[in-house]
């Protein structure tokens, strides 16, 4: 393979990096810029400190769920750690 | 008057800031702190601080068709300190009894199969699904989390966890770092769990697509067994994402990746060899020199990457009602991916609630997955393949519960709830040939998951 050939790969490899890098940045500030304009002002989060309104209301019931699902499936985690923890599978 | 209630909710804005987020922190937190069995362990600040909070429920779970039955009491205590910390601990204890399937194909003639111990053999009729019912384990898993402020912006959190069955002991440990952004209306956590799961089987560990060996014809047990134990670690990292989106909706989004490396077969797991030789027993089990079906015991790759993208959304509507959803994609490199989809509704009654609830879960099967082996990839006892399994954990298969939840929240603030689910798993796959046509090789598995739970 020649030189040129070589350069023009790595500029490729390079220039496809660099769009990588880019996309990401201009996405998380997007989300990021998106997620300032979102939200409520301090004395706003009456509803949202309403206990099941967290969104891991019932851990107790949610620690049991992912062991039967553990158990019987391929999937674990995705709320939390997947882990391990039980020679059910 | 609302007007009026705004004012005066305004001049104390600040208390209410600290003492909402306060209740809302160790939710927002516990994305990053869920190992399974402390899974999702960070509980909630639902008392005053400088107070116990606890919460005992037992669970009942029972398979159709004799298979697995489980009892799991669970009890939590939290407490919740000036500062903002909160401290966990939660002990669990489990009972399991029941048959498990063993992999094999069912058969049109009864056959033999020697228990993972090799002590004793045990039979399964023509026609049925071959299940081990030597199954039997307790396990206890204990564990504690603690959560706290650093600053105005910034939190941590770590948890402990330790379980043990007769066979399987692990621990593990975890921990993660917050930072609330935009008035804490957003909130990015990142969190690091490391497990590490020592197995230590009846029988020992078999090897890899070893042919299980027939004890009543004399086959050498031990000549089977590579080692009497082997264990595995885990390391799961976390980032997520989340947003209170207006007064009544909050929306989470996670990304997870998990690492396992080491012994990841299941010992108690065999796979039937099925004759592909044309004429009469075409479909059938292979036979040895003595007339026994051959069995060979599952191999699984030694290292599992996967990666999770986690959605959920709570809204609460102005009835009071309260809708969760969420959704989870899965993938690793076994080649399996998966869509679990997530649905509740709390229907508010007064002091008690109802929560009709719908999970919908579908696989792809894992690469090395095979519902059986051929004559032909048997090769005489030189298999063709290296890893092959047929746990149905692993195959094609969809999951759907429906369920319903009731709770009623007492006078002094206590509460009582319990649950009824139904759970319906079917799997798919390649039917088979010859004579194999003719016997189930995917039977549904059906579960009925009752809970109840009071908190206090």
């Amino acid at each position: 393979m020649n030189r040129k050939v070589k350069q023009c790969i790595n500029l490729k490899v390079l220039s496809s990096k660099s769009l990588r890098t880019a996309t990401v940045l201009l996405l998380g500030s997007l989300v990021l810029s998106a997620c300032s304009d979102l939200g409520v002002k301090p004395w706003e989060r009456d509803v949202l400190a309403r206990p099941e309104m967290q969104l891991n209301h019932d851990p107790i019931e949610a620690g049991l769920d992912d062991h039967i699902y553990f158990s019987k499936e391929a999937s674990s985690g995705g709320r939390g750690f997947g882990g391990g923890g039980c020679g059910c599978n | 008057m609302q007007l009026i209630k705004r004012k005066s909710s305004k001049s104390t804005a600040s208390k209410l800031t600290n003492r909402s987020f306060k209740k809302i922190a160790p939710a927002l937190a516990a994305a990053s702190c869920s190992l399974l069995g402390a899974a999702s362990n960070t509980a909630l600040a639902r008392g005053e601080a400088g107070t116990w909070d606890f919460e005992a429920a037992s669970l009942f779970y029972t398979e159709t068709d004799d298979r697995v039955s489980a009892v799991e009491p669970v009890f939590s205590a939290t407490r919740n300190f000036e500062d903002g910390e909160v401290l966990n601990l939660k002990a669990a204890y489990d009972v399991l009894t029941g048959a498990s399937p063993n992999g094999a194909t069912p058969s049109a003639t009864p056959q033999t199969f020697t228990t993972p111990s090799g002590n004793s053999t045990y039979i399964t009729d023509a026609g049925d699904a071959p299940i081990d019912d030597t199954f039997k384990d307790t396990r206890v898993a204990l564990s504690a989390s603690w959560l706290a402020p650093i600053n105005r912006d910034w939190e941590y959190n770590a948890a402990f966890y330790g379980s043990k069955e007769y066979d399987y002991l692990s621990i593990g440990t975890s921990g993660g770092i917050k930072r609330y952004l935009n008035n804490k209306n957003t909130a990015l956590n990142v969190g690091l769990s490391f497990s590490f799961d020592t197995i230590e089987p009846e029988g020992d560990i078999p090897s890899g697509l070893a042919e299980m060996p027939h004890i009543g014809a004399g086959d050498d047990f031990s000549s089977t067994r590579i080692d009497t134990s082997d264990d595995k670690t885990i390391i799961d990292a976390l980032f997520g994402v989340t947003q209170v989106i207006n007064r009544n909706t909050i929306m989470q989004f996670n990304y997870s990746v998990s690492m396992s490396d080491g012994y990841l077969n299941d010992p108690f797991k065999i796979l039937s060899v099925i004759d592909d030789t044309a004429g009469a027993n075409f479909g059938g089990n292979l036979q040895d020199a003595n007339g026994n079906n051959i069995y060979l015991y599952e191999a699984r790759p030694d290292s599992r990457i996967k990666h999770s993208l986690y959605w959920q959304t709570k809204y609460a509507l102005a009835n009071g009602d309260v809708i969760d959803g969420s959704y989870r994609f899965m993938l690793d490199d076994w080649g399996i991916n998966s869509h679990t989809f997530d649905f509740r509704y709390r229907w508010q009654l007064g002091s008690s609630y109802l929560e009709p609830h719908l999970r919908y879960y579908m696989q792809s099967e894992a690469d090395f997955y095979q519902r059986y082996i051929t004559e032909t990839e048997y090769n005489a006892g030189s298999p063709t393949l290296t890893e092959a399994t047929s746990d149905y954990r692993l195959g094609d298969l969809d999951g759907m519960t429906v369920g319903l939840k009731y709770g009623h929240k007492l006078d002094n603030d206590h509460e009582f709830n319990m649950r009824v689910e139904y759970y319906l798993q079917s799997n798919s796959g390649d039917n088979g040939i010859g004579l194999l046509k003719d016997q189930n090789l995917y039977p549904d598995t059906k579960a009925i998951i009752f809970q109840v739970g009071y908190s206090f």
